[in-house]
C-alpha cells in the first residue's frame, strides 16, 4: 500500500480553477500566491493511507475516494430557523454567526452590539475590509507542509469567521459560530476557515459549533487558527454534531504570548469519521494552555484525537483532559504529543487520557507522545482503558437499580466529569441532554438537576 | 423469611461455603460471626446477588421464592439489603441521585408514585438528620472521599431509605471508632421491628454489645458450627475462634441445629 493516495487529485485542481475563476479575480497577490502554494503542496502529499504514522488508525480512503462537489455561495442550500434553533442552546444570549454549507449566511445569524475595535465578521468580508491584519495572521499558525488537508483548507479558504480583539476588549457575551450542513442529496465538501486574533490584556468566549441537519454524507474540513497576544483570555467550545454519515477533519492551531490563557473543551457527539487535530504552542513565558475533550462513538464511527502542545519557552503550564466513551463497534484513537523545547525549562505540562468501552467490539488506541528536550521539567501522562467497574455495577444493582439503567448512570457520570468543567450554563446542559440521548436512554432525567 | 438450605459455594474452584443452613424469621436479628477466612462475607454477598460466586448446590427461599433465580437488583426491589463492608466510591453521581433513584425504582416496582425532587430531599434531610449526616455529604459524590465512619453512615441512612424487609449487615463494623459505632447501631436498632429481618455479620462481638442479637452463629470454615443466644457471643470473647475451633473438631457434634 502506497503512503498517499492521488487517484482524486485532478477532482481538487479542477475544482480549484473553478473556485479561483469565481472569488479570486479581486484577490490580493499574496493570498493568491498563498492558495496557489496550498494547493501545490495537496497535489504534491495527497492523502495519507494509514502507512503514514499519522494517520496509522485512522482510515481516511472513503474520504480519499469520494467525488466532492465544491460549490460556490449560490449552491449553499436552505437551511430553516428550526435548524438554527436546535443549536442555539436553549436560547443562549450570544454574537451568533451562522454559516450554512460553510458560507456565511446574514439572515440566520444575529450580531449583538460589541466594544470599540472589535471585529466580528465573516472571514469572505474580511477579505475585503482587513487585508493587513489577514496578511500578517492567515496561515500562520496552522501549517500546511506536512498536512494535506490543511493544505486543502488553506487553497479553498474563502469563509468562516474573522474575530478581532483590540487591545483591553472585552466581550462579555459568547461568540456562537454554528456551521450547519444543509440537506443536500450529493456529497459535497466545505472548508469553513476561522481566524480568532486575540490582542493583549483582551478576552472572550467562543464556540465552535459544526452541526448537520439530514443523515447525509457530506464533508467538513475545517481550520481555526488563535492568536493570543500577551495576557489575553480566550475560553473556547467546540461541538461537534455532524451528521451520522458525515466526515469531520478539523485542526485548531493556538499561538499563545506571554501570560496568555487559552481553554479548550472539545466534545464530539456526530460524524462517521472525525479527526480532530488541536494544538497549542506556548510561545512566551507563564503561559496557561488548556485542551479538553470528551468524545462520545456508538455504531461505526471512528473518532480521532490528535493533539499537539508545543512548550516552546519557559514558565509554561499545560493541561490536557479527554475522556471516550465507546459502545457498539465505534473506534477511538487518542494520539496526545508534548514538546518541551530546549529553551522550555519548569514546564508543567500533564495529559491525561480515558477510555471508557462499553461493548466487546468497541476499540482504542492510545499513545501519549513526549519529546522533551529541557531537564528541569514536570510531565506526566496517564491512560486508562477500562470498562466499567463491576463493583459499582453491584453497588447499584443492590439499591433497587436494574443493570442497564446501572451501565448508563456510570457512563454518564464517567462523562460528565469534562461536561460539569463547561463553564457556559446552557452549553452545559446541552451537553449532559446529548449524552443522555446519545446513551438512548430517558430514564436519567433529573441526574444532572441535583 | 429467609432459609438457606445445604448452601454450597465456589469461588474460582475453591469451596467457601460447605453447607450452610439457617433459617430466619421476620423480626429476628441474627449474628454471624467467625474469623477471617470463615466465609461469612461470602454468606452476605450470596445473599445480595454478587455473581463472582459460583453456588454449587443448596437453595434459598426468601418469601416463599427462589432468591438465587433474581438478580440482585430484583432483590433489592423484593426487599433485600446488603450494607457494603467495603461501599464502592462512585465519582460523579451524587449521593442524593443515588439514593433516590433506588428509592423510585423500590417504589415503582410496589406500584407506589415516585417521589419528586422537592419530596425527596425533604425526606432525605430527615432520614440524615437521624444519622447524623451532615446534609452537604447528600450532595457529594457517592462515598467519594468519605471517611471510613461516613461510609458506614451512608451505608445505614441508605437503608432507612430503602426500608428493606431484610437486611444483612456485612462488617458494618469494621474501622468504626466507638462514637461512630454507637451511631451506626443506634440507626440500625431504630429500624428493628416485627416485620424486618436483620443479618449481623461480624468478626467481634463489640458491635453485638449495641445491637443484641436474638440469635448468634459461628461459621468456621464453611460451616455454622454452633448457633445459641447471645450468651454465646460472650462465650466467644471469652474463649476465642481458637477454643471453639477445637472444640469443634474434637467433639464432632452435631451443631447445625435449626433455629
Amino acid at each position: 500500500m502506497a503512503l498517499a493516495i492521488k487517484e482524486n487529485n485532478q477532482l481538487y485542481i479542477t475544482s480549484f480553477e473553478e473556485f479561483e475563476k469565481n472569488i479570486n479575480g479581486e484577490a490580493k497577490n499574496w493570498l493568491k500566491d498563498l492558495r496557489r502554494q496550498a494547493l501545490t503542496r495537496f497535489d504534491e502529499l495527497g492523502f495519507p493511507t494509514t502507512r503514514h504514522e499519522e494517520w496509522k488508525y485512522t482510515n481516511i480512503s472513503p474520504i480519499a475516494k469520494e467525488n466532492f462537489i465544491h460549490g460556490t455561495e449560490s449552491d449553499a442550500g436552505l437551511v430553516q430557523k428550526d435548524a438554527v434553533k436546535k443549536f442555539d442552546y436553549d436560547g443562549l444570549d450570544a454574537h451568533t454567526l451562522v454559516f450554512v454549507d460553510g458560507h456565511f449566511n446574514a439572515d440566520l445569524s444575529l450580531i449583538g452590539d460589541l466594544p470599540e475595535g472589535v471585529k466580528v465578521k465573516s472571514l469572505a468580508e474580511a477579505f475585503q475590509t482587513d487585508t493587513d491584519l489577514l496578511e500578517q495572521h492567515l496561515a500562520r499558525y496552522a501549517p500546511f507542509q506536512d498536512d494535506s488537508f490543511t493544505a486543502l483548507s488553506t487553497a479553498f479558504m474563502n469563509d468562516g469567521a474573522y474575530i478581532y480583539l483590540p487591545e483591553n476588549a472585552v466581550i462579555e457575551k459568547p461568540i456562537h459560530l454554528l456551521f450547519l450542513a444543509s440537506d443536500r442529496n450529493e456529497p459535497f465538501i466545505t472548508y469553513p476557515r476561522n481566524l480568532i486574533i486575540a490582542g493583549k490584556h483582551s478576552k472572550a468566549t467562543i464556540i465552535e459549533t459544526y452541526a448537520g441537519t439530514s443523515d447525509n454524507r457530506y464533508f467538513t474540513n475545517c481550520v481555526t487558527e488563535v492568536f493570543c497576544d500577551e495576557n489575553a483570555y480566550i475560553e473556547h467550545f467546540k461541538v461537534q454534531e455532524e451528521s451520522s454519515n458525515a466526515y469531520h477533519i478539523s485542526t485548531t492551531r493556538v499561538n499563545q504570548l506571554a501570560n496568555s490563557n487559552f481553554v479548550s473543551n472539545a466534545l464530539d457527539f456526530g460524524g462517521l469519521i472525525v479527526r480532530n487535530n488541536p494544538g497549542a504552542i506556548l510561545n512566551g513565558e507563564g503561559v496557561e494552555s488548556t485542551l479538553n475533550g470528551l468524545y462520545l462513538g456508538t455504531g461505526r464511527q471512528l473518532i480521532d484525537n490528535h493533539t499537539t502542545i508545543d512548550h516552546a519557552k519557559p514558565h509554561c503550564n499545560s493541561h490536557e483532559l479527554y475522556k471516550g466513551v465507546l459502545d457498539g463497534s465505534a473506534r477511538g484513537v487518542f494520539n496526545g504529543k508534548i514538546f518541551v523545547r530546549l529553551d522550555a525549562q519548569k514546564t508543567d505540562a500533564k495529559q491525561t487520557n480515558q477510555a471508557l468501552l462499553l461493548s466487546n467490539t468497541a476499540t482504542i488506541d492510545t499513545k501519549p507522545q513526549l519529546e522533551i528536550f529541557a531537564d528541569d521539567v514536570k510531565c506526566t501522562h496517564g491512560a486508562t482503558i477500562g470498562q466499567l467497574d463491576q463493583d459499582a455495577m453491584f453497588y447499584l444493582q443492590t439499591r433497587g437499580i436494574e443493570r442497564d439503567m446501572a451501565r448508563d448512570i456510570l457512563t454518564y457520570a464517567f462523562a460528565s466529569d469534562i461536561i460539569d468543567r463547561i463553564t457556559i450554563k446552557e452549553l452545559r446542559d446541552y451537553c449532559h441532554h446529548r449524552v443522555l440521548v446519545k446513551l438512548q436512554q430517558d430514564r436519567l432525567e433529573g441526574i444532572d438537576k441535583e | 423469611m429467609l432459609e438457606i438450605k445445604n448452601l454450597h459455594v465456589e469461588v474460582e474452584g475453591t469451596e467457601i461455603l460447605k453447607g450452610v443452613n439457617l433459617n430466619i424469621k421476620a423480626g429476628e436479628v441474627h449474628a454471624i460471626m467467625g474469623p477471617n477466612g470463615s466465609g461469612k462475607s461470602t454468606l452476605a454477598q450470596v445473599i445480595s446477588g454478587r455473581d463472582v460466586y459460583d453456588v454449587t448446590n443448596g437453595e434459598i427461599s426468601y418469601l416463599g421464592k427462589d432468591l438465587l433465580d433474581m438478580e440482585p437488583d430484583e432483590r433489592a426491589r423484593e426487599g433485600v439489603f446488603m450494607a457494603f463492608q467495603y461501599p464502592v466510591e462512585i465519582p460523579g453521581v451524587t449521593n442524593s441521585y443515588f439514593l433516590k433513584t433506588g428509592l423510585n425504582e423500590i417504589r415503582k416496582h410496589h406500584g407506589l408514585e415516585t417521589l419528586d425532587a422537592a419530596d425527596f430531599l425533604k425526606f432525605i434531610k430527615e432520614k440524615a438528620k437521624l444519622l447524623d449526616i451532615e446534609p452537604d455529604m447528600l450532595n457529594r459524590s457517592v462515598n467519594e472521599g468519605f471517611s471510613g465512619g461516613e461510609k458506614k453512615r451512608n451505608e445505614i441512612l441508605q437503608m432507612a431509605v430503602l426500608e428493606p424487609k431484610l437486611a444483612i449487615m456485612d462488617e458494618t463494623d469494621s474501622g468504626l471508632d466507638i462514637d461512630a459505632l454507637r451511631i451506626v447501631a443506634d440507626g440500625v436498632n431504630r429500624l428493628r421491628n416485627e416485620d424486618r429481618a436483620i443479618i449481623i455479620v461480624t468478626h467481634y462481638q463489640r458491635l453485638l454489645n449495641y445491637i443484641v442479637p436474638d440469635y448468634i452463629h459461628i461459621l468456621l470454615n464453611g460451616k455454622i458450627v454452633k448457633s445459641g443466644d447471645k450468651q454465646l457471643a460472650f462465650e466467644l470473647e471469652e474463649k476465642g475462634y481458637d477454643q471453639i475451633k477445637a472444640d469443634y473438631s474434637s467433639i464432632k457434634t452435631k451443631l447445625e441445629e435449626t433455629v
